[in-house]
Parts: C-alpha cells; sequence; structure tokens
C-alpha cells in the first residue's frame, strides 16, 4: 500500500472501480491542459523537483580559491481536493444500484481541473509556477463579442505566432462561455464555426477549457511548454466515520513555459 | 497491412490506447529486426558488411529501447514488475515472479485503475493533428 492508503477505506473493489471510472471520466473532460502542452512522468510521489539546468552564484565559497554555485530547480507542487461520499450510496452500489449519488466527487474533480488549467494558462504564483498567457509577449487582443469575430481573432494570433518563427500546428484553448459561443455559432451559409476555426488552426484542437479566461492560441510543436508529472492525479483516503467516507483527488506536478513566444492570448 | 495494430475497431477505442497500441507494434518491429541482425551477423563473413550490419542492430536497440521507455511510462504497473525484473543480478524468473506478485498485492489492494502507483492513469491527453 502506498500513500494514497487506498486500502484502508470502508470500499469494496466495485467501489474504487466506479470512484476512479467517474473520476476519469470527469478529469479526462476537463483536464484542457494535458491535451495541448508536453506532458512528462508520471515520476511519482517521490519526485519532488524539476531540473531548471541553472545556478545562482553562492557569495561565501567553503574556502578561497573557489566559486560556488548552488543549482536551482522548481520544486513540484500538490493540489489535493477533498470530498465525501455517502456510505449507504456505496453499499447500493454493491448491491448493483446503477444511480449512486457522486456529485462531490464530480464537483472535486472540477475543482483540481481548474486549478491545473488555471496554474498553467495563467500562472500560479505561490508555487513559482508562470502561466502560457501570462508569460507571452504578444500582447492580448480581444476574442471578440460573437463567435462570428473568433476566426479573424484565432488567424491573427495564429499569424503573430508565424511572425515569430513558431511553427504548428495550433491548439486553441477557449474558455467556457467562449467554447459555448463558438460551438453555437453557424457563420454566413451555416458553415460550423468550429470547423472554420480548426481549418485556421491547421486541423490542430479546439479545447473547452475550465479556469481559461478568454482564450490561449499555441503551438503543439513541442518543447515549449513543460507540464512535469509527479503523482498524477489519484483518489487517496483520508478517514471515515459511521456516516460517510472521506476521501481526496489529488496530484503533484510543476509547469515550465520555456518559449514564452509561442503562445498568443485572446482576451474575453 | 497499415492497421494491424488493432485488435478491437479503432473507432471504439480512446486516442490514448491507439497510441499506445501503435508504440507496442513499433516495439514488435523492432525486437523483430534485432533479431534479424543477429542471424545476419552469425552468418556474414564479411567485415565491411558486419560493421554495416552491427551499427544498424545499434540503432534497433535504440528504438527498441525508446519504445520499451514510452510504453513503461504509460503503464505503472508495467513499469513496477520492469523494476523487478530489469538490471537486476540473480535468477530473472524468481525476479519476475517476485515483481509480478508485489505488483498484484497492490493491484488486489484497492487498485482498480490497473496502475501500479495508484493513480486513475490519465497521463497526457495531448493529440498532434
Amino acid at each position: 500500500m502506498n500513500h494514497l492508503l487506498r486500502g484502508h477505506a470502508p470500499l469494496s473493489d466495485r467501489n474504487w472501480k466506479l470512484l476512479d471510472e467517474e473520476a476519469r471520466q470527469r478529469l479526462q473532460g476537463a483536464l484542457a491542459a494535458r491535451r495541448l502542452v508536453d506532458f512528462s512522468g508520471p515520476h511519482g510521489w517521490e519526485h519532488s523537483a524539476t531540473n531548471l539546468g541553472r545556478t545562482t552564484l553562492i557569495g561565501t565559497a567553503p574556502c578561497d580559491g573557489v566559486v560556488a554555485a548552488q543549482r536551482r530547480v522548481l520544486p513540484l507542487a500538490e493540489l489535493r481536493a477533498e470530498f465525501s461520499i455517502a456510505l449507504s450510496e456505496l453499499r447500493d452500489d454493491d448491491r448493483g444500484a446503477p444511480d449512486a449519488d457522486l456529485e462531490p466527487l464530480d464537483r472535486a474533480a472540477r475543482q483540481i481541473a481548474i486549478a491545473e488549467n488555471v496554474a498553467v494558462f495563467h500562472g500560479w504564483e505561490g508555487a513559482a509556477i508562470g502561466g502560457i498567457a501570462e508569460a507571452s509577449p504578444i500582447e492580448p487582443r480581444p476574442l471578440g463579442e460573437s463567435g462570428e469575430d473568433y476566426p479573424r481573432s484565432v488567424a491573427r494570433a495564429v499569424e503573430a505566432l508565424r511572425e515569430r518563427g513558431v511553427e504548428g500546428p495550433y491548439g486553441l484553448a477557449l474558455g467556457p462561455d467562449e467554447h459555448l459561443h463558438a460551438i453555437e455559432t453557424a457563420e454566413h451559409g451555416g458553415y460550423p464555426l468550429m470547423d472554420h476555426l480548426a481549418k485556421i488552426l491547421c486541423d490542430g484542437p479546439i479545447v473547452w477549457a475550465p479556469g481559461v479566461r478568454g482564450a490561449v492560441v499555441l503551438s503543439l510543436r513541442g518543447g515549449d511548454f513543460l507540464f512535469e508529472s509527479g503523482q498524477d492525479l489519484s483518489i487517496g483516503y483520508s478517514h471515515h466515520d459511521s456516516e460517510a467516507v472521506h476521501l481526496y483527488l489529488e496530484e503533484s506536478f510543476s509547469f515550465v513555459v520555456a518559449t514564452p513566444e509561442a503562445a498568443a492570448p485572446l482576451s474575453s | 497491412m497499415g492497421f494491424d495494430q488493432y485488435h478491437e475497431p479503432p473507432e471504439e477505442l480512446p486516442a490514448e490506447t491507439r497510441t499506445f497500441a501503435r508504440l507496442c507494434a513499433s516495439l514488435e518491429e523492432e525486437s523483430q529486426a534485432i533479431g534479424w541482425y543477429q542471424q545476419r551477423l552469425a552468418v556474414e563473413p564479411d567485415a565491411e558488411a558486419r560493421a554495416i550490419m552491427e551499427d544498424a542492430q545499434g540503432e534497433e536497440f535504440k528504438h527498441f529501447s525508446m519504445d520499451l521507455e514510452f510504453l513503461l511510462r504509460r503503464t505503472p504497473r508495467w513499469r513496477q514488475i520492469a523494476e523487478g525484473v530489469l538490471f537486476q543480478d540473480g535468477d530473472i524468473v524468481e525476479h519476475g515472479e517476485a515483481a509480478e506478485a508485489e505488483s498484484g498485492e497492490e493491484g488486489d489492494d484497492a487498485d482498480s485503475a490497473g496502475a501500479g502507483d495508484g493513480s486513475l492513469g490519465i497521463g497526457s491527453l495531448k493529440e498532434i493533428p
């Protein structure tokens, strides 16, 4: 048994399967950053820092005649979203109930996915993580009031990347409101907006990105945005009482923007 | 046939499983090539030709190792078993049985995700068009 202590939870194998599958489904739809940036790992819970390959000079060396420096690393950050499931729901699941109430798990999954997306796209100062949109030297342009404005804005963002020598294919992260506008809009002649945007992106993905403000166009060529996973998203056990089992979703990760000019933010 | 690596209808498979299957097929091809070069080297008397084939086999070693590392990173339980077997002195079968048993214990121990680290096994969701 590892640090997640899953074996101590009063859950049957069937219960764990139900919870893991529910969490996986909820998370895969909302983890927008993982659809667009490079992913390394998982390197394990013991993995504590990302190598930055840089040093800081140390003013005082142990003795004269030597120069001292210290390696710089980016410590991994941990995210945890706690939730509780009623034991009665899990016993019903054991009996074959197809409609166990997993709403607390769904909320936790959404929150931790949003937290990951926000850290990657807009940064997380407390964890020394710079976000893609904030790191970009390209001045944010408005995405537009309506969906019909999006193709022009996205095309200009792609052009801004090309002008800086950043090749495609490109991906587009859209905040929830912007994504809704995009899917419900048909341009003149009934041509679906999403198809038009995909063509502009060289057939790159258009991703629903809860937590993203506005939109971000970024290159998918690789090597520009580096997500390093320690422990990948997991469900762990905290404690239980007579009414409920108290669990959590948890992960550890770092994120580094290696090429700030490989993304162009668009404001809402 | 370009789609032989799929045992199930590709359109029903998630993207990460299709990627996994492609790398499994690649791993198989690289190991096959390593075996072919080994046989050619065993019978080739020309030193210059042997040097070329040894160099080519080295490339296949590299390709095989990269494929394997990718698959192990995406499959925590496989990785856990491999860690108990690879680069260990002693009896290979004993190491294999022990590593499998250890991973099985964790698997029975509330690890329904099938990942040796107990995670949900989500990993990367990136697809390049």
